[in-house]
Parts: C-alpha cells; structure tokens; sequence
C-alpha cells in the first residue's frame, strides 16, 4: 500500500466530497445529453438483478399465497369442494363459448373477416416492484433465449391491460404500468366504442381524458383499448368507468396493479407504439419486416 | 515486519465487516425495497432509506461511508427508481456534505433535536429532487407522493437509528468513528 503523508491524505479526503459531488453533475448533464445511456444501464442492471429477484421472489411468492403452502394443507377439502363445483360450472361455460366461437367463425365467413395476426407472447413473473416515486414500473422475469424485441409489448395480467415494455434486456423487462404519470393509452369506452385518452395520475386510478363533450362516460362502462395511433390493439380489455369524488372520469382497473405476479408480455409486429421512445437500434429493426410487408 | 504486530486474521476480518457494514447495508436494503411485498407505497421507501443511512452514519461513522460509496448508491437509486439519472446521486452528496459540515453541532445533541435536522435535511433533499423532476419533465409533479416520503423518512428514521445505534456500539468501532 502506498504511504501518503497525514496532512496529504487529509486533503485527499476532504476533497473526495467535493469530486464526487461534481462527477454526479457531470452524470446528471451527461445523462440529459444522451437519453439512452439512462436506458442500457437500466437494462443491464435489470437483467443482473432480474434473476437474483427471481430466486428471492419465490419464497416470498409462497408465503403470501392464502397464508402459504402449510396454510393451504388445512383447508384442502373445502377448496377442492369448491374448484368441483367450479369447474361444472365452467365446463358448461365451455361448451357455451365453443357454440359462440363456431357461430363467430361462421359469421366471420360471411363478412370475409380478415383476422388479427396472433400475437407472440411470453410470460414472466413480477420480480421486482421497481417505481419511482413519481415513476410505476414493475420489472418482469422472461426466460432467455427468446429474441424478440420485447420493447413496446402490452403486458397483461389474467384479468387486463397492466402496461407497456419499455425497456427490454435478454432476461428482464420493465413495465412501465398504465398507472404512471407518463403512460397514456386511447380507449374506447362502452359498447359503442367512444374514444378517449386515459392518462395515469401516479395514482390508483387512471383519469379519462377528452372524451366527446356531449357523451360523457356511463358510471360502470367497459373500457377497452382502441387502435387508435397504433399503439395498441383493438378490445383489450382495461377497466370500468367510475366517477371519483370529484366527479371527474377514471377508469377502475380490470389489472391487479398492487399485487402483480405473472405477466403476459404480447409483443405485436409492426404494431409497436409510436409514443413510446424507441432507440434507434431498435427502430431500424422495426422499419425492416414494416417495408418486407409493403413490398408483399 | 514482525507477523505477531499484525493482528490476526480474524481480527482484521471482524475489522473490514464492520468497516463495510454501512454500505452493505445500504445496498443491500435498496434491492430488498425492490421485492413485490405489494406495500402501498413502497418506492418511496427507498430514497427516505438512502436518506437515513446516508445521515446517521456520516454522523456516527464517516470513514465508513465514503463519497464514492455515497454517489454510486445514489446512481443505483435513480437506475431502480425512475428518476433522471446522477439526480439522487447529487442529492444524497449534498445531505452528506451538509450533515458532515453540521456534525460537530450536532453530535453532542439529544436524539430529538437529529431527527428533526434530518426531517429537515430529508425534507429539503425531497423537496429538491420534486422540483428537478418538474423541471426536467415540464410538468408539475404530484405533491402527494412528496408528502408521503417525508413521512417515511421521519418515520423511518428512529426505527433504523436504533437498529445502527447496536451495530455501531460493536467493541471494533471505537477506531472507526
């Protein structure tokens, strides 16, 4: 080690404060000139952390389940009383929803429908609840190897819309959640598909935004996604409309936001959202099978 | 060099553990924050945490934490909270240079008359990291989530000191201090 003398290491040390304080200015402008530096380090630091996440998650996953995995062995008959009953009753949804789908088809024939390409889709679990305090991000887990640009899928929960990749590394993704300040989503409300913006508020509930001024949203309307944009597909489903106290619009959602666990990431070719900042490696693979689609 | 000067291997392991506690700590605390335990509010945690210990230990123990450690906490803060990035790192610098610059004052002085310099400082370093954000996306933030991490770093505050206040009192950390 190398011996400095006492009155030198104690400049030294009184000026690491100082230093540093400058390198972070230094950071915070070089980080405003070039956006994306923000963004790879995320990534990489997401996909570093997003497999520690993973083997910490579990256990806390088991714990909480009803009461955890020990807690489940004491009410085993009563849940298995009730998943019976249950699946009857589905199984007789079933059949219902396979009589609709051949109608459906049977009607698409008729109109000539041309249907939606399917989607890719990976599911992940929420390892991490990684927002901001002014930010709401949840990071997800993806099995590696798939190489899809992730960037710009809609991730949906069992239930609804829960939110949009934003950043995608090999092995996380990060969510930012339709209830962030920034995210923004065109919806159509109701049976009749009225447009509308529905932007986050950083809390709970996101609000409902210029729909048309004589047809206010019905309290207890579905909300669904609207392509309008481009951002996203027709009819997934987000929420229900529902007046706050203030008797302004929000939009109650379908998602468990809270309590996040598995996530449907659905990454739509060509279909990717303009709104989101997309880098411009990423943008130049996106232009690619858009202009292979044109030539067709 | 004599070998039986140096003291044992033990000795020195206990030393370095104490010496790198605070800044395990801290790390380790932060990604802990990260876990989906689907507390309400939970992100505004994690700056009020980084808050504390920067405080209480710059107070008690600064060879500890030293300004590297210090900054690269803060970049880690703005990575995994969405906050533009080098601005906690800043922040976190500043509440270290002024609680260190206070320390001589401050030390001697009843817990209270701390916790309420660091409800201050905490307050201040809150307040700061609103504005820039507002400034940086020209847009006025909610304040709710503001309020909310002071009291959590109020709150927070006494539990963590306590919990420091054992680790800090170990036989190793007289020569630290």
């Amino acid at each position: 080690m190398i011996r400095l003398s006492v009155p030198f290491r104690q400049a030294l040390a009184r000026l690491t404060l100082p230093v540093m304080l400058m390198v972070s200015l230094g950071v915070v402008l070089i980080g405003r000139a070039d956006q994306t530096l923000a963004t790879s380090l995320r990534s990489g630091l997401d996909d570093l952390l997003a497999p520690a996440y993973a083997v910490i998650a579990g256990p806390v996953e088991t714990l909480e389940h009803g009461g955890g995995a020990i807690g489940q062995l004491f009410n085993l008959e009563a849940q298995n009383e009730e998943l019976r009953a249950e699946n009857a009753k589905l199984m007789q949804w079933q059949s219902v929803a396979l009589a609709l789908e051949a109608q459906n088809n049977a009607m698409k024939a008729v109109l000539n429908y041309v249907p939606q390409p399917t989607p890719k889709f990976f599911t992940g679990d929420v390892v991490a609840d990684l927002g901001g305090v002014y930010a709401r991000s949840v990071l997800v887990a993806i099995p590696p190897g798939g190489n899809t640009n992730l960037v710009g899928a809609v991730a949906m929960d069992g239930r609804g819309v829960a939110g949009r990749v934003v950043e995608a590394g090999a092995r996380s993704a990060r969510v930012l959640l339709i209830t962030d300040l920034n995210s923004r989503v065109p919806v159509g409300i109701g049976p009749s598909g009225a447009p509308a913006l529905m932007a986050g508020t950083n809390g709970a509930d996101p609000a409902l935004l210029y729909w048309a001024p004589g047809q206010p949203p019905a309290e207890g309307a579905m909300v669904l996604t609207s392509a309008e944009g481009g951002a996203f597909p027709p009819g997934l489903p987000v929420g229900v409309v529902h007046y706050d106290a203030q008797n302004d619009p929000v939009v109650l959602p379908l998602a468990d936001l809270d309590g996040l666990r598995l996530l449907r990431l659905f990454a739509y070719a060509n279909n990717e959202p303009i709104l989101t900042p997309v880098p411009a490696s990423h943008a130049t693979n996106r232009a690619a099978p858009l202009s292979k689609g044109l030539a067709h | 060099m004599s070998v039986q000067r140096r003291p044992s291997i033990w000795r020195q392991l206990d030393a370095a553990s104490r010496y790198a506690w605070p800044a395990a700590c801290l790390v380790f605390g932060l990604f802990i924050i990260g876990l989906p335990l689907g507390l309400p509010g939970q992100a505004v945690l994690r700056p009020a945490y980084a808050m504390a210990c920067v405080y209480f230990w710059s107070l008690y123990r600064p060879s500890s934490l030293p300004a590297p450690v210090v900054a690269l906490t803060g970049l880690l803060l703005d990575l995994l909270g969405i906050s533009p990035l080098g601005l906690w790192a800043v922040l976190l610098l500043v509440l270290q240079g002024a609680t260190l610059a206070s320390r001589r004052h401050l030390i001697p002085q009843f817990f209270l008359l701390n916790w309420l310099v660091f409800t201050a400082f905490a307050a201040t370093a809150s307040a700061a990291a609103w504005a820039a954000q507002s400034i940086l996306t020209l847009s006025i933030l909610p304040l709710f989530p503001l309020a909310a991490q002071l009291l959590a770093a109020a709150g927070l505050y006494p539990a963590l000191a306590a919990l420091f206040i054992r680790a800090h009192r170990g036989p190793a950390a007289a020569e630290l201090a």
